[in-house]
């Protein structure tokens, strides 16, 4: 048992598939964030999941699926704020990184001398 | 792992309110521990129950251990495994599955079972090979494709 059976939790979705579970949390989060199978949320909780899994933020509360293999699919909402602002701090990080690969692959050096005729046009 | 050490086989069992699922694991496990390979079964408390009254004596399945705790240990880096069966019959099953081929570098053979067999493998999206058959008492339709993956693993 994780330890999220021992906090104070919501559930807004019970005993349903993991899509459904996903698409509540799209339509019922403020800001919505795509981990991976394995993300750590608390203190020993591993998401588990099909991806693209989806993790939801809503005023103070983390919304999130739960599964259980006899039980499927649970959507819970647990406040804290310090989780959700982890998954912000990861959604910058990726997005910069994704932004210096993109900046790195535009820039290309040719060896031939520069033709300006050809810049201008 | 020393590169002549077996391979190391985790059967992952789903729910076991499916009765074929036990004895598939139970043959799959003994045909493959016979075979050389080490072979760890990992269930929910209540399939981990029924394993242990089931084979009482250790004699088909030698290691057993706790689903959420095999999955814990694979993600902290504690242990792998090089070839995975997973067993579902719901989609519960299959999340479990989806989060073992995200986090483990084993070959994954998804077996799908149960009333709605060929509908939850259709469902698969993730990289695995299927083994499916519409098995819910009778495990022989499920048996005859498991024999012809064994006869390929041990050959």
């Amino acid at each position: 048992m994780s330890c999220i059976e021992q906090m104070k939790y919501t559930l807004l979705l019970e005993k349903t598939s993991f899509k459904e579970g996903r698409e509540f949390i799209e339509k019922n989060s403020d800001e919505v964030y795509y981990i991976d199978p394995g993300y750590k949320i608390f203190k020993d909780y591993y998401i588990i999941g099909v991806p693209p899994i989806a993790i939801g933020a809503k005023g103070r509360d983390l919304i999130f699926t739960y599964v259980r293999p006899c039980y499927g699919t649970f959507v819970m909402k647990i406040e804290s704020e310090e989780e959700i602002q982890r998954l912000r701090d990861r959604e910058k990080e990726r997005l910069m990184a994704s932004l210096k690969k993109g900046i790195r692959a535009e820039v290309h050096v040719s060896d031939k001398p520069v033709d300006y005729r050809s810049v201008f046009k | 792992m020393a590169e002549d050490a077996p391979k190391k086989v985790l059967l992952m069992m789903g729910c076991p309110e499916v009765p074929v699922q036990m004895s598939i694991v139970l043959y799959l496990s003994h045909k493959l521990t016979k075979a050389g390979l080490d072979v760890t079964v990992a269930g929910t408390d209540a399939a981990n129950k029924l394993l242990k009254v089931s084979d009482f004596d250790g004699y088909y399945v030698k290691n057993s251990v706790d689903l959420d705790q095999c999955i814990v240990d694979i993600i902290e880096k504690r242990t792998d495994f090089d070839i995975c069966f997973a067993f579902m019959h719901s989609d519960a099953g299959m999340a479990f599955a989806a989060t073992m081929s995200a986090i483990s570098k084993a070959k994954l053979y998804a077996v799908v079972f149960g009333r709605n067999a060929e509908a939850l493998a259709e469902t698969i999206e993730f990289n695995c090979e299927k083994i499916v058959a519409k098995a819910v008492h009778n495990p022989n339709p499920l048996k005859n494709k498991i024999d012809k993956v064994i006869a390929g693993l041990v050959s």
